[in-house]
């Protein structure tokens, strides 16, 4: 039986994304036509600026050349308008006659450039800023005259002044309201922008209306002429007063068109058959200009089209940055102000640097930043998470890196970074490295970046300075990774709260039984998604869920940590921090016995066999448990170590027993799993030599009891513990580390560390869950031990013959 | 059946896992050899990562592919070849399951 036919009207950004999103969900279930009315292969238009203004060419902006057509099987009719749509006989015809049927059709079409209605608009010399024959247009003139008028002063017209002047032409920028970008900006920033635009040669005329072009004695325009009188030579007019979407072809086929051609949340048309995305779509009443959001409608509408029926568009918030090299400029969200809206605004004239926050209720709803945009990303992410700023409002206006930063010489500036620095340290790519990629390989997302260079792949503590590369090399059209739903991974396109939910309240309780309920993507899922699957499942269903060890992380399922060169490291627990004689001397025997050759004290406070092979591992077990010793788990994620310091039981200035409390936390969370790693400490007074300010739950005896911090972390953002609250004696602490970390445990994303999920979550939430409500912290602390009641040391489990397939090589 | 050898059986390999088979091979010495079981097949690839030699083996195996434990380059078991954008491939063994059994071409 022959494929279904769909076929696409308009080669464009949003339109090609769909059929890219489609090959990855449904590579073979359709036949593919393509018309395109631009006589080209797809390419990056919003890369039409440095083209213009001869930072590159159009080689460089290509996103898929005709080798991609045909290595997918794409018929690709380039420089055909489509003139009609036929939908009773589901045919579409072109300007030279030609027609495809088509049981799916994608109407993809963009956007037309918005023209004054004004005498003279359709005089040689006047321009619309659109496509790349525009721009060689303009090339041209430029080599060929002098003088230059752009209408409209928002984003579009400033990059096309801006390139004009690169080329050499005198250019006016003639604009309506009082200040430019009057849409992206407040006055403050519209007047900082309009002075550096200054100081680079560019000329501004504010609110001014154009009345007619005038034609020269070449017939050629030659001026402008306002409504005051005023008039000023121009030898080449561009247009850039906003842009309209392009729905001639559905209105004229009888498909609901309201200001852009209506789509539900599946990106369908009024007519089933047809579906849109893109400039030329309205969603909810709302049209976007930018590719970040028509990207994620691209993914809906490739979903439908694959039939797998699940993904819903809900709409986006924008974020716009102005490609116009060496100034930078950022807005996000709401900025106009008013009811109930409070500011927070840094304008330091002199310095070139104007930040101004809008928060409502304690969340960012908007911002504007001209001159520092470093962390626009940063910000951006708290207005789409909503998260709640309180705690750090106070340092919110000096930026993420205010945060403490260690590991990238607290580098956050990275458009200032030269081109050989090194970006990722953990892989070893430069900045250089990541431009390159982004530009020859088209990439828009952190994602992409990932995928593409392995930089921000391994510990992520670069992801924020690849997102500022791919935002001063894009422009606005990087798409920020908070502008996106955060997905498990691409097999999926369900949240972690959504994946959650739905184990819940579906009593779902394997992997296969979550896959088909959600309609996963793949077969059996991906590394990414497996194991966060098989986490949530057994913290939810405890007793019912069987651990699926395939899905783990090869630590977890054989219970020691890989190392480079594929032997293994054994660290056995040490209770608080302590050990003893014979468990030294069994220690010592083991490194012996088995010829380990490297044992070291942890940063965790305990000693490690290093580089250990995977079938010895067992023999080394035996003789650890024969000594009293079991596993420390120095590999999951789950319990690492309770950091204790001497405290009352020795030392001058402890208050409390710091070791006898360290060890009733470490015993009670045996075995805990968790959505990352979890690190205690108990320190015996506030001098703190534990240090209980930088763990998960960090702990401080005074003299009246016990202070209780949370969601510290020591590791790649160094995150200070918050204060939780104050409890009088040892089984308070125990009863309030345990529901804390159950809170997390049940309500964490996987991977997600107790300093990033409280962030998330807001410490509030936390203390009216943990402290406020006894009850509730009750419950929470009993299905902790519910959950742990009992469990057995995994070392010893496989002392007696479990998973030996795992230790036990073939031979042939 | 030429040059055929038995190496287990299929019950041997866990589904959407690995085993480890050492193989003595007549230029190379002592080799380690993935056995990968996939929903339906088997598949069977040199233990060592293209990229620096990681033992793919403690992988996850996913659909027709495996992540590699270290840095988590991920191949295409069929092929042995790196799934783009990475690069690298790495020899794979024909493999025949039959009766329940698994057979392995080394020669
Ligand atoms: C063995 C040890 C280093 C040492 O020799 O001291 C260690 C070794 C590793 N750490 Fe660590 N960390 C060790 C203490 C720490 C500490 C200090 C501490 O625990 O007090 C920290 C900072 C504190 C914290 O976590 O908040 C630490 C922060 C990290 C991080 C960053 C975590 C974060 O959330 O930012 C990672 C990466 C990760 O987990 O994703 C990491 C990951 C790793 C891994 C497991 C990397 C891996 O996945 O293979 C390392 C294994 C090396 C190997 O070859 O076996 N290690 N690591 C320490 C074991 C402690 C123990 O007894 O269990
Ligand atoms: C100079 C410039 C700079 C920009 N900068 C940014 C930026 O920094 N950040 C950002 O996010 N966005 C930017 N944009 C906007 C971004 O390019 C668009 O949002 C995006 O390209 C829209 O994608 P689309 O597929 O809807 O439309 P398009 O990419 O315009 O594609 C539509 C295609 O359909 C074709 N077509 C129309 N009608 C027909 C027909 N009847 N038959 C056949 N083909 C037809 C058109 O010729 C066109 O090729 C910029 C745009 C321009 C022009
Ligand atoms: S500083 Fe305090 S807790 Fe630390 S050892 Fe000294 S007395 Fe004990
Ligand atoms: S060794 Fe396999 S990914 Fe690095």
């Amino acid at each position: 039986m022959e494929r279904p036919h769909l076929v696409m009207v308009g080669n464009g950004m949003a339109g090609v994304r769909t059929i890219e999103e489609l090959l990855k969900a449904a590579p073979d279930r359709y036949r593919i036509t393509i018309f395109g009315a631009e006589p080209h292969p797809n390419y990056n238009r919003i890369l039409l600026s440095p083209v213009l203004a001869g930072e590159m060419d159009f080689d460089d902006i290509v996103l898929n050349p005709l080798g991609w057509y045909h290595d997918h099987g794409i018929t690709l009719h380039a420089g055909r308008r489509i003139v009609r749509i036929d939908r009773a006989r589901r045919r579409v015809i072109a300007d030279d006659g030609s027609e495809a049927l088509y049981d799916r059709l994608l109407l993809a079409t963009g956007s037309v450039p918005f023209v004054l209605p004004v005498p003279g608009n359709d005089l040689p010399g006047v321009i619309a800023y659109r496509d790349i024959a525009d721009t060689e247009r303009m090339i041209e003139a430029a080599a060929t005259h002098r003088h230059a008028v752009v209408i409209g002063g928002g984003l579009l017209g400033l990059e096309a002044a801006n390139g004009l002047r690169a080329r050499g032409m005198d250019v006016t920028v003639v604009h309506v309201c009082a200040w430019l970008l009057e849409r992206q900006l407040d006055e403050v920033a519209g007047r900082m922008l309009q002075q550096s635009l200054e100081q680079r040669g560019l000329k501004f005329l504010l609110e001014k209306h154009t009345e007619a072009l005038l034609a020269g004695e070449s017939g050629r325009v030659a001026a402008v002429r306002f409504r005051d009188g005023m008039q000023i030579p121009a030898d080449l007019v561009v247009m850039a007063a906003g842009i309209r979407p392009n729905t001639a072809l559905a209105d004229a086929a009888g498909i609901h068109c309201n200001r852009g051609i209506v789509v539900d949340d599946t990106m369908q048309t009024y007519d089933p058959k047809i579906y849109a995305v893109g400039e030329c779509v309205a969603h909810r009443g709302t049209v976007y200009g930018l590719v970040a959001p028509l990207f994620e409608q691209a993914k809906v509408a490739a979903n439908h089209l694959a039939q797998h029926g699940v993904g819903r568009y809900a709409g986006s918030v924008t974020a716009t940055k102005l490609k116009v090299t060496g100034i930078d400029l950022f807005s996000a969200g709401d900025f106009s102000g008013g009811n109930g809206c409070e500011e927070i605004v840094l304008n330091d004239a002199a310095g070139g640097v104007y930040k101004r926050l809008l928060l409502r209720e304690n969340r960012v709803v908007g911002g504007v930043m001209y001159g520092d945009t470093a962390d626009g990303a940063w910000y951006f992410q708290l207005l789409k998470e909503r998260r709640d700023i309180s705690d750090i409002r106070a340092r919110l206006l000096l930026g993420q890196g205010a945060r403490g930063d260690l590991g990238h010489q607290g580098q956050n500036r990275a458009a200032a970074m030269p081109e050989d620095a090194e970006v990722c340290g953990c892989n070893g790519i430069s900045k250089g490295t990541i431009v390159r990629a982004i530009k020859e390989k088209g990439l828009f997302t952190l994602d992409d970046v990932k995928k593409h260079t392995r930089a921000a792949s391994s510990c992520g503590s670069c992801a924020g300075l690849c997102e500022q590369i791919l935002a001063s090399t894009l422009g606005g059209a990087y798409t920020p990774v908070a502008a996106l739903k955060k997905l498990v991974c691409g097999c999926s396109d369900y949240s972690h709260d959504e994946v959650r939910r739905a184990i819940r309240e579906q009593r779902l309780i394997s992997i296969p039984e979550i896959m088909a309920f959600l309609e996963w993507k793949t077969p059996n899922g991906c590394d990414k998604c497996r194991p966060a699957l098989n986490y949530y499942l057994i913290s939810t269903w405890p007793q019912l869920a069987k651990d699926d060890p395939q899905s783990r992380f090869v630590n977890e399922r054989v219970h020691a940590n890989i190392q480079k060169d594929g032997t293994f490291s054994v660290v056995p627990r040490m209770w608080g921090g302590l050990t003893s004689p014979s468990e030294l001397r069994a220690i010592a025997g083991v490194a012996e016995k088995y010829g380990v050759p490297t044992v070291k004290i942890t940063g965790g406070a305990r000693i490690d066999l290093l580089g250990i092979a995977k079938d010895a591992l067992p023999l080394v077990w035996a003789d650890l448990n024969a000594a009293g010793m079991v596993s420390g788990h120095a590999y999951g994620k789950s319990i690492r170590t309770v950091k204790t310091c001497v405290g009352a039981e020795h030392c001058r200035f402890g208050t409390q027993h710091s070791m006898a409390m360290g060890v009733k936390l470490e015993r009670m969370l045996f075995d805990m799993y968790a959505p990352h790693k979890v690190k205690l400490a108990v320190s015996g007074c506030p001098r703190n030599c534990a240090e209980a300010g930088i763990k998960d739950v960090g702990v401080i005896g005074v003299d009246s009891g016990y202070e209780i911090y949370v969601a510290g972390n020591g590791g790649i953002k160094t995150e200070v513990a918050q204060f939780l609250c104050k409890v009088p004696d040892d089984d308070a602490v125990l009863g309030h580390a345990g529901a804390f970390l159950q809170l997390y445990r049940e309500e964490g994303h996987y991977l997600e560390r107790t300093c990033h999920f409280v962030a998330r979550v807001g410490l509030d939430y936390v203390k009216r869950r943990v402290v406020e409500d006894a009850d509730n912290r009750a419950q929470l602390h009993q299905r902790l031990l519910d959950a742990l009641r009992d469990r057995p040391d995994p070392w010893a489990e496989r002392v007696a013959g479990a998973a030996r397939h795992e230790f036990e090589p073939l031979h042939a | 059946m030429e040059n055929w050898t038995r190496v287990c059986a299929l019950e041997d390999i866990p589904r959407l896992g690995s085993r480890v088979l050492l193989h003595r091979d007549p230029d190379e010495g002592e080799i380690a050899i993935a056995l990968f079981r996939t929903q339906g097949e088997v598949f069977a690839l040199r233990n060592r990562c293209p990229h620096r030699g990681g033992p793919l083996a403690d992988g996850i195996v996913h659909d027709r592919h495996v992540s590699c434990p270290l840095h988590g380059l991920k191949l295409n078991l069929a092929s042995g070849e790196a799934v783009a954008p990475d690069t690298g491939c790495v020899r794979t063994y024909p493999v025949r399951v039959e009766q329940g059994l698994v057979h392995l071409r080394l020669g």
